[in-house]
């Protein structure tokens, strides 16, 4: 017996049910299913198996059903919460490491949310995005301060290598396992119309999506898997991962039973094996080590890749990202503690590392005064939500951003965090091939598309409003940002004024 | 063959007269390091000592070198051969996906971390003498042949095998090996093994002119993990 109660009860609406069975069909959980009685048929809901995907409900024909959380409570209490009690339980059952996915979901302060930005009034005059020109391209990368000039007097143009992008956002690292093959090529289907970049995450890079090269980022992770030279040639960058937002500190863990023929192909390990990221690089100690893999990946690619080195946003970020300024890395990516997972333990996701917002301000503002901030761009997410994110982040100093969670809701997630059972009845996160099936890559990706192309034009609204028609120029321009309702300690971290000032 | 002198070359010069060439020979090579990073099909002969990162992400052809080499020789070398005539610092063949290296001496701490095995691709490590700890840390597959020729009583250091999950450590020694982890299964090898291991054993011993019959008729030990899904048990769905 169990003392974990269903979160969620079904709702039928028995005067709309026609007992067509889509629901039994949709849902993978097996929570619906359809028997015979004396009366005739009846559908039943088994609820301790919902996940709340809200799969049956897009696809019930007569809209007959509701998911509600269900109203069984314990006696109330503020400082064991229902979900406290129920973990509890669960590891008392089991004796295992809670293991949840997507990104935190506790209640700490969102800065993006205490942050208003600015727009002309009177004494300099706003932008019509619709009829003037808006610049919204961004070219990332380190850039020559010096200008040196051959014995003839031209300029000697040995600039490192650059990744341009349409937009100042590109879809951030998800490996082929944690997500299907569909989710993928809807990703590089949508960055390359978009002209921005996807990801592989440090699963490979299936043969199929070599052509996407051009908008693709490969990523070198401490397990390296699915790394070899043409992989490393075929990305436009090259990610070096040393942390993740939701579980800065440790490794990862791909289930043997994910580990499916095709992602064995791709990632480069045996089928049904684990595939183990060790927690560390355990070539990487120090700065000078980081920079050793830095140059080992450039002199790997002939120096015509930029290499981007993410790290987690933690304690402290600014010190760090000064280390990784001065270890040749062209791109620095920070990813703040709410960023999504397939899967993590849920005391590290919920418990380790510290918001975006305050990371990229600290790592902005120190990287100016050392002098470096020339020497990188910056990449954040975890999580960038909306073009208004979007625009906060780049006032407060990044170059471009990273979306996933936001792409994948896209894509048709219901946020449900169950990533880590593979049982995504939306077809994303799991290898059923059945499921997979359910997320078309064209439409996915148009979805994408869609998206992408209405933050854009946000973005451009706001840059007008702001009397601003080059992204560069809102490039760590906080005096477009106020707080509100923070205190002088957060303003300070931030390098913003509060809202009157 | 071409031969470069390494004197006062940095390691990005060095690095670019090499990818110019098929067949080169270095000489007073002074600690440059990627030597034969990503490289395919070259023949590179070495005097001297490499740098850290020899041959990383190499992927076909054949390094020699004649002297000892630094640190993360091999990293996520996908095929080829390396021959060591000397010693290996720490992290050789790291995450070595394909491919063979042969170190005549000793190798240094965490010798074929998370080597791992793919279709026909199998990456194979031969270590003269002894090794470090941690040697074959979080392995995946792939096979490590320590062939202890001045006869230790200590082949291997510490934490021999942690969180290995797939392929083979083969040790030669009378003695069984001390400190491996609890999750590997240790046993005397049988007439599979020691036929798995005796065409490298041979290549070995015709690189650095040893004796293979010594060799194949000593005792050895083989490695392996108990489990190929370490983890299973370790977490439960919230």
């Amino acid at each position: 017996m169990s003392y974990v109660y269903a979160d969620y009860e079904v709702k039928r609406d028995l005067s709309r049910c026609t007992l067509c069975g889509a629901c039994v069909k949709q849902c993978f959980n097996g929570v619906h299913s359809l028997i015979d009685t004396e009366n005739g048929k009846k559908l039943v809901s088994d609820e301790s198996k919902c996940v709340n995907c809200h799969r049956c409900v897009s696809f019930c024909p007569s809209r007959a059903i509701k998911i509600v959380r269900s109203d069984l409570c314990f006696r109330k209490n503020d400082n064991w919460s229902d979900s406290v009690i129920k973990e509890i339980y669960k590891q008392a059952e089991s004796g295992g490491v809670l293991l949840s996915s997507m990104g935190c979901p506790e209640k700490y302060p969102v800065y993006f949310d205490k942050i208003l930005i600015n727009a002309s009034q009177v004494t300099n005059p706003s932008i019509d995005p619709l009829r003037e020109p808006m610049e919204t391209k961004v070219t990332l990368g380190k850039r020559n301060r010096d200008i040196r000039r051959g014995k003839n007097g031209h300029i000697i143009c040995d600039s490192s290598p650059r990744l341009d992008l349409e937009l100042p956002i590109m879809f951030s690292a998800m490996s082929y396992g944690s997500i299907s093959y569909n989710a993928h090529k809807s990703l590089a289907l949508a960055a390359t119309k978009l002209g921005i970049c996807y990801n592989t995450g440090e699963g490979g890079l299936n043969k199929d999506f070599f052509k996407y090269g051009k908008n693709t980022i490969v990523q070198v992770a401490s397990g390296r898997f699915g790394v070899y030279k043409d992989y490393l040639e075929a990305g436009a960058a090259i990610e070096i991962k040393m942390g993740q937002g939701a579980k800065p500190g440790i490794g990862g863990h791909l289930p043997g039973a994910k580990i499916t023929e095709d992602v064995s192909m791709t990632r480069m390990i045996p089928v049904g094996t684990d595939a183990i990221s060790p927690a560390p690089h355990h070539d990487i100690y120090s700065i000078e080590d980081l920079k050793q893999l830095v140059y080992a990946l450039k002199e790997a690619t002939e120096y015509k890749k930029p290499i981007i080195v993410k790290v987690a946003a933690v304690h402290n970020i600014a010190a760090i990202a000064s280390g990784i300024a001065r270890s040749g890395a062209d791109i620095i990516a920070i990813d703040g503690f709410r960023g999504g997972t397939g899967a993590a333990p849920t005391r590290i996701r919920d418990n380790v590392g510290i918001p975006v917002e305050l990371a990229l301000a600290a790592v902005d503002s120190r990287l100016r005064e050392e002098g470096l901030r020339e020497n990188v761009s910056l990449v954040v997410g975890g999580s960038i939500r909306s073009s208004a994110d979007v625009v906060k982040a780049i006032a407060l100093g990044a170059d471009a951003v990273y979306i996933a969670t936001s792409a994948l809701i896209a894509l048709g997630c219901h946020l449900c965090r169950n990533c880590q059972s593979g049982k995504c009845n939306w077809g994303i996160a799991t290898q059923v091939p059945e499921l997979v099936e359910r997320l078309d890559p064209e439409k996915g990706s148009e979805r994408l598309v869609n998206l992408l192309t209405a933050w854009d034009h946000e973005i451009k609204e706001f840059m007008g409003g702001m009397g601003i028609n080059s992204i560069e120029a809102l490039k760590g321009n906080r005096l477009m940002l106020r707080g509100v309702g923070l205190n002088e300690k957060e303003l300070s971290i931030l390098g913003i004024k509060h809202a009157g000032e | 063959m071409k031969k470069i002198d390494c004197k006062n070359l940095d390691f990005a010069a060095l690095n670019s007269l090499i990818r110019e060439e098929k067949e080169v020979e270095l000489v007073n090579c002074t600690g440059q390091r990627f030597i034969g990073a990503g490289t395919e099909n070259k023949r590179i002969k070495i005097t001297g000592v490499p740098g850290n990162g020899l041959a990383s992400f190499m992927s076909g052809g054949e390094i020699t070198v004649f002297g000892n080499v630094q640190d993360q020789a091999c990293d996520t070398m996908n095929d080829g051969k390396v021959v060591v005539h000397g010693m290996a610092g720490d992290a050789a063949g790291y995450a070595m996906r394909g491919g063979e290296i042969y170190i005549e001496g000793k190798a240094g701490y965490r010798t074929g971390i998370h080597m791992k095995e793919y279709g026909n691709k199998k990456p194979v490590i031969v270590i003269g003498e002894t090794s470090g700890s941690f040697l074959g840390e979080y392995q995946a597959g792939g096979l490590i042949v320590v062939l202890n020729s001045q006869n230790s009583p200590k082949p291997v250091g510490f934490f021999c095998g942690t969180g290995m999950h797939g392929g083979k450590i083969v040790i030669r020694t009378e003695t069984k090996p001390q400190n491996v982890s609890p999750k590997i299964n240790v046993r005397v090898a049988g007439d599979d093994d020691l036929a798995e291991i005796e065409k490298y054993v041979g290549e070995f011993c015709k690189y650095f002119s040893k004796n293979k019959t010594e060799f194949m008729n000593s005792r050895f030990y083989v490695l392996t993990p108990d489990s190929k899904n370490p983890y299973k048990e370790l977490y439960v769905q919230n």
